[in-house]
């Protein structure tokens, strides 16, 4: 078994610290853990972490300084941090499931044998935690989707799928915010934008965040979208 | 003085768009830094018309582009590669500057060698902004934009400089060796793949855009099912896909990956590899980290001297 941390080189400008090989919310709670002391350890070079599931990659100046000094400061960081995380932030995200905006809600219902309806309260009833933001800018990786209605990635991507799509796939969910291809299923539609645009505050979750979903009517999906 | 000149684009070929030195810290919010696939064109551009060293310039890729000066007149720069540049009756190479005035056409296309240039303008050119960068994001159209042909362009604050020559910095050209740290994931591929990989021969293939470009050569499928969870990239990742096809991952890379990174190219390699072209070989080279500190300092101090004496050129005149 390998003894975690392990540190990787990536190039000259980063060190990717790795807490595991898996998903899992003790491993992620880790990466956040470090997270959070970097950001407020202000380490000299350091240049941005950028958080995933299990690992954080910290990006540095070569010029300022090193792999080596990196690594040191992170172990630093890593006896001292604290135990217990901060209180989570909650964020309220809201998704109208009506027909034409869930063109998956059938066939996922099918394959998981439950009614349309069961599905929506079961993907309601989920607590989500904000994991990583990845593929794409502001798409964040929301981990908490009920064993219910887990079902693998779709076999084949679809196109031009419009953002604001809400979509799931095995134990994640996430909102769109471009026009891009998936293989997610798509189970409503949110007006709620990830990416704000309000300079001050660019992306509504950080990761370590937490979001319930509230479900809302057609009538107000078209006023607030 | 306070200029003004507009321009209109007759022809832009793909993936033509408008890059400053790019927005980077929020990789972790899901956004590439993106910027120029070659700063060094953009900083050397800019200084050799008096601009910041990461003002907002026009990328070019090998569709080239046309534009036309409508009103006032403005200083331009062309450089990166080796791109043709024909400009009110004179046809010549880039690396140089010299001013476009109302009524005069500017048009840039592939040359003997290269993949991107930039067009500069001496003065602040108006366009859009997302987390207060210019440069354009392809995937998302964030940025500046995507250019394209009836669009026009609007520099305000225009200054007309004295033409001049730009000296070419040799090590702006690509080399054949490309220097990676290997991995963080080599792990995922047996040692024959790893040896393979580092063997090569590598060639570029046509199927590249600012996001990466995929290369063809040994093939080197990782071992095992890549159930693995998706892991930062960095611009530079060198990924291989589940067939064991290699991808050098570029300005527009995106955030994270459940592939496997066999590899990754030294920043300080990137600008002048980008400049390859389609059917150019390559190797990987790998150098420790410590050495890749190194040579990433060597090749700063380097790009320092080169652009400062730009900038000096550029007070003196």
């Amino acid at each position: 078994m390998p003894v975690w941390p392990i540190f990787r080189p990536v190039a000259e400008h980063g060190l990717l610290v790795e807490f595991g090989a898996m998903i899992d919310r003790a491993i992620h709670a880790r990466v956040l853990r470090l997270d959070r002391a970097l950001a407020a350890a202000a380490v000299p070079g350091v240049l941005e972490a950028v958080p995933a599931y299990a690992a954080i990659l910290i990006r540095f100046d070569p010029r300022l300084t090193d792999h080596a000094a990196i690594e040191q400061a992170a172990r630093g960081l890593l006896d001292v941090a604290p135990e217990a995380p901060a209180a989570p932030v909650w964020h309220e995200v809201t998704v109208c499931y009506d027909a034409g905006l869930s063109p998956d809600l059938a066939a996922v219902a099918q394959a998981t044998g439950l009614s349309p309806e069961q599905v929506i309260a079961a993907h309601l009833a989920g607590e989500y935690e904000v994991f990583m933001y990845g593929f794409a800018p502001g798409y964040a990786y929301l981990a908490g989707v009920p064993e219910a209605i887990r079902l693998p990635r779709k076999p084949s991507a679809q196109r031009d799928i419009p953002a604001g799509s809400v979509l799931i796939a095995g134990p994640q969910c996430l909102v769109s915010t471009l026009t891009m291809p998936t293989g997610w299923w798509i189970v409503g539609r949110s007006p709620t934008r990830i990416l704000t645009g309000d300079p001050a505050r660019p992306f509504l979750f950080d990761p370590g965040d937490r979001v319930r979903f509230r479900r809302i009517s057609r009538a107000v999906y078209e006023a607030q979208a | 003085m306070n200029g003004r000149a507009e321009l209109a684009l007759r022809f832009a070929g793909p993936h033509v768009s408008v890059q400053d030195a790019g927005r980077p810290g929020f990789l972790r919010y899901g956004v590439p830094a993106s910027g120029p696939m070659d700063r060094l064109a953009l900083a050397a551009a800019n200084l050799a018309l008096g601009n910041p060293a990461g003002a907002a310039g026009i990328e070019v890729s090998p569709g080239g582009l046309v534009l036309e000066c409508l009103s006032g007149a403005v200083g331009f720069a062309v450089a990166g590669g080796g791109f043709i540049v024909d400009h009110a009756g004179h046809r010549g190479g880039g690396w140089r500057t010299a001013t476009l005035r109302s009524g005069q056409g500017l048009a840039i296309r592939s040359g003997p060698w290269g993949s991107w240039c930039i067009l500069a303008l001496a003065g602040r050119m108006e366009v859009a902004h997302w987390l207060g960068s210019a440069a354009t994001h392809a995937a998302s159209g964030f940025g500046g934009g995507l250019l394209k042909a009836g669009m026009r362009l609007v520099v305000d604050e225009t200054r007309c400089p004295a033409p001049r020559a730009i000296p070419f910095p040799v090590f702006a050209r690509p080399r054949g060796a490309l220097r990676v740290t290997l991995g963080p994931q080599e792990r995922f591929f047996e040692p024959e793949a790893v040896a393979a990989f580092l063997a090569g021969p590598w060639r570029m293939t046509d199927a590249r855009d600012r996001m990466g470009v995929r290369l063809a050569g040994p093939p080197i499928p990782p071992r095992g099912a890549l159930d693995t969870p998706s892991e930062p990239v960095a611009r530079g990742s060198v990924q291989v896909a589940g067939d064991g096809v290699a991808t050098v991952l570029l300005a527009d890379h995106q955030p994270t990956g459940g592939y496997p990174k066999i590899a990754t190219v030294l920043d300080c390699d990137l600008d002048a590899f980008v400049q390859s072209r389609p059917g150019d070989l390559l190797r990987f080279r790998p150098v420790s980290a410590t050495e890749a500190v190194d040579l990433a300092r060597i090749h700063a101090a380097t790009q320092y001297r080169y652009l400062e004496a730009l900038r000096r050129a550029r007070q003196s005149t």
